[in-house]
């Protein structure tokens, strides 16, 4: 009953300073974002009262399971819809932003729908949104699986999920209201980072001490993935956020470094928030699900060892890459490149270890659509960590910076390696956590498979061409020894590629929508009547020995 | 089985190990390349005539922090002949010192806007914000004619100058004082600004958006790009031997 009452004190008492904070509040956005924490808050203390007052209820969205016999799932069932809502919202918001560079009247003239305003809603909705709850979520099923432990501190594990929600809410919303420090992909503001370090640290808690109360002897390879995921985003980010606040009534914040310090503490950080939220949280997916998936043992346990460790080491170098050519020291330039062109070698050795864990399965790519969409991920990150090192080579750096061949880029990674990645494992996850028999429909998983496909083909060949025309285009020179083209015309030169990158954007988007009508039916219990993949042709009239003449003639 | 995956056995039995030996790898790269950053000396060369920004330029760069302008602009020349002959003198590190945070940008869905200020007239930006392809027919900049209808509500100035000067820019206790009128005066062609001329030399003093009778965020914006780019003197830099 103490505790009881120490909760919902505490959650009354944040309504309470959010309602004081939005009165007294500097400016509009830091209003909005005060009511949606006391919002938020009385709903937490809405849940908590009611918990005490009809317990069943209450089980479900406070408490692990009563029967210690079962893993505590129901986590990571909200963290499966979460991320699919999430992905839909972002790549809803990707295909309208692409369609705002090919028609910019879909500006709409209205301050809240700007490009400006809307670009970091989507990668944020991508990145964090998205590929955050993919990561949490499997990290909570894989760490209980592979430790053979039920997640500690059920009540923390849920405060993850939940505050972790509110953190995404009060990003995106303080996006479109211009709440933003315009630090690419760092862009939610002080309370907004304070708030996230929070639940980051809570999260840290939950994997970590689910870990220390494993059944197993051994930490299972994703984990290290995880764990090196959870504590580098937790320095990224608190260093990178370090900023000092106008007013604590007020959103607005000055960052702590200013010029070359900021611009390398943030790409150490943006090219982190790849290397560690993209690559090694999603390495930790693929090193559970891929061999669950192929039922074959991980290809090689010292590969491993190797390449997570160079991984890790490396990565953290390789930032000066997005700040080639500029006011950036030379010295730290060239480090940056270096390290970026050796990292291409850990990258395949994940690539390598996932792909050869099929051996002796190859045969599923053909008649498992899932296995089919781990396998396209794992080409799509080594295609794509092959691209990266090469486009941070200064020579090559110098034509692609600041054009679209980045976007491009990201995309092939993005779409190609984190999204697939994550269909596969919800694919995986949604029958099991719902307890269900199979998928609603396997030809569905086939369908999207190549819906998505052919948009990531779109959308990274469009943009390879139009930033690699961009960048040449931007450079010519005439005989006269004059550039040869205005800005102006170099922009509407992208207009064709603009509209089939929107093309690719719209074809990913429709395959996500086969995902949720898939995932929707699985989870109302339905099974579509359809015929399997593959159906080995049986043809009875050659089913019989062949009577009459011998072919070969029996020696005498 | 060989020894360092014997070694490795150790790490993978004791999740504290593995996680400070994880983190202390994943330190090192950052302590031996930021970290340098600070002390070393040459990282920032003194350059003449760099200034803290006008209270109004710290209005509008905190408009153009808010509307994402970054997205698709730099403000960061790269010391090659297009970029320099397209834009401008190349930019140097001192420019953006005073930076919290650095806008220089990853994208070049527009052109770069490092050397912007003084390139076009104040009428021609109001213009260009309003309605881009009224002036740039091939333009895919959104409209922000908003601007122009909205009175700037920049907040108390002097806690902004506060809170910049406890991140390290060097404004004066003076100059912090009379934050809020500087931010008045600079564009209100009836004040005077002897004093705020004398704080910021080089700042340009007039009424940005064309309606004198308003102090709207549209003045505050053009009042920042007007200035970028503009502080250092590259004449005095420029090759002294004369072509024959």
């Amino acid at each position: 009953m103490d505790t009881l009452l120490l909760k919902a004190g505490g959650w009354l008492a944040i309504v309470f300073f959010a309602f004081i904070a939005m009165v007294l509040a500097a400016d509009a956005g830091f209003a909005v974002h005060m009511a949606i924490i006391a919002l938020a808050a009385g709903i937490a203390l809405w849940v908590t009262i009611n918990k005490a007052d009809y317990a069943a209820i209450g089980r479900g969205i406070l408490k692990a399971p009563a029967d210690p016999g079962i893993y505590d799932d129901d986590p990571i069932r909200w963290g499966v819809i979460a991320t699919i809502f999430w992905g839909i919202a972002g790549f809803l918001v990707g295909l309208i932003i692409a369609l705002q560079l090919a028609f910019p009247i879909l500006n709409l003239n209205f301050e809240y729908t700007t490009f400006g305003r809307l670009r970091p809603l989507h990668t944020s909705a991508v990145i964090f949104a998205f590929g955050g709850n993919a990561l949490i979520a499997t990290s909570y099923y894989v760490v209980q699986r592979t430790c053979r432990a039920r997640l500690a501190f059920p009540g923390l594990a849920r405060f993850v999920f939940w505050g972790y929600q509110l953190f995404i809410v009060l990003a995106a919303t303080g996006y479109l209201m211009g709440v933003t420090q315009s630090k690419e992909y760092a862009e939610p503001e002080w309370y907004v980072d304070l708030w996230l370090t929070i639940v980051w640290l809570c999260y840290a808690a939950v994997f970590i001490g689910t870990i220390v109360r494993r059944s197993e002897p051994h930490i299972y390879v994703a984990n290290w993935f995880y764990l090196s995921f959870i504590l580098t985003i937790a320095m990224l980010h608190v260093v990178n956020g370090l900023s000092m606040p106008v007013s604590l009534l007020g959103s607005k914040s000055y960052a702590a470094f200013a010029g070359v310090q900021d611009a390398l503490t943030q790409w150490w950080y943006g090219h982190n928030a790849v290397g560690f939220f993209l690559t090694a949280g999603f390495l930790a997916m693929m090193y559970y699900f891929v061999p669950k998936q192929a039922e074959r043992p991980v290809y090689s346990y010292r590969l491993s060892i190797i390449h997570f460790w160079s991984l890790i080491f490396l990565y953290i170098w390789a930032g000066p890459h997005h700040l080639h050519y500029t006011a950036l020291p030379d010295w730290a330039q060239t480090l940056g490149m270096v390290f970026s062109v050796v990292l291409w070698m850990p990258s395949w050795g994940g690539m390598i270890n996932g792909l050869m864990t099929l051996n002796g399965a190859w045969d599923k790519i053909r008649t498992d659509p899932i296995i089919r969409m781990m396998v396209l991920a794992l080409a799509f990150y080594g295609m794509s960590t092959f691209e990266g090192p090469m486009m941070s080579i200064k020579a090559v750096n110098s034509l692609s910076h600041y054009t679209d061949w980045t976007i491009g880029h990201v995309h092939s990674g993005a779409l190609g390696w984190n999204g697939m990645i994550t269909f596969a494992c919800l694919y995986y996850l949604v029958p099991r956590l719902w307890g269900k028999e199979r998928l609603y429909s396997l030809r569905m998983v086939n369908w999207h498979f190549w819906l998505a496909t052919l948009g990531i083909v779109l959308y990274a060949a469009s943009m390879w061409v139009a930033g690699i025309m961009q960048g040449l285009m931007w450079r010519e020179y005439g005989d006269d020894g004059y550039l040869v083209y205005a800005f102006s015309e170099v922009v509407s030169a992208m207009l064709p590629m603009y509209l089939i990158r929107a093309a690719g954007g719209l074809l990913y988007l429709a395959g996500a929508i086969v995902l949720v009508y898939n995932v929707w039916m699985t989870i109302a219990g339905k099974q579509r009547e359809e015929k399997p993949m593959t159906e080995t042709p049986y043809d009875e009239a050659a089913d019989k020995p062949i009577v009459g003449k011998p072919a070969i003639e029996p020696a005498e | 089985m060989s020894g360092f995956a014997k070694h490795h056995k150790k790490l993978e039995r004791n999740v504290t190990l593995l996680g400070l030996a994880a983190f202390v790898t994943v330190a090192i790269g950052g302590i031996v390349e930021i970290a340098p950053l600070f002390w070393i000396d040459n990282t920032i060369e003194k350059v003449e005539g760099v200034r803290p920004y006008t209270p109004l330029e710290l209005a509008g760069r905190n408009i153009y922090i808010r509307e994402g302008c970054y997205s698709c602009h730099s403000q960061m020349v790269r010391p090659f002949r297009d970029e320099v002959e397209r834009y401008g003198h190349y930019s140097l590190a001192a420019e953006s010192m005073y930076d919290h945070p650095f806008q220089w940008g990853s994208k070049r869905t527009g052109p770069d806007l490092a050397r912007v200020g003084g390139r076009y007239s104040d009428e021609w930006h109001v213009q260009h914000l309003i309605d881009p392809r009224s002036v740039v027919p091939e333009s895919i900049m959104p409209p922000y004619a908003f601007l122009a209808e909205k009175d700037l509500k920049a907040g108390d100035m002097v806690k902004h100058l506060t809170a910049q000067r406890r991140v390290g820019v060097p404004y004066t206790e003076e100059a912090i004082a009379a934050a809020n009128d500087d931010l008045m005066a600079q564009a209100d062609p009836t004040a005077s600004t002897t004093d705020l001329e004398k704080r910021y030399p080089k700042a340009q003093v007039r009424d940005f958006d064309g309606d004198p009778d308003r102090l709207t965020e549209m003045d505050a914006l053009v009042a920042y790009l007007q200035m970028i780019g503009t502080l250092v003197n590259f004449e005095a830099g420029e090759a002294q031997e004369q072509p024959r």
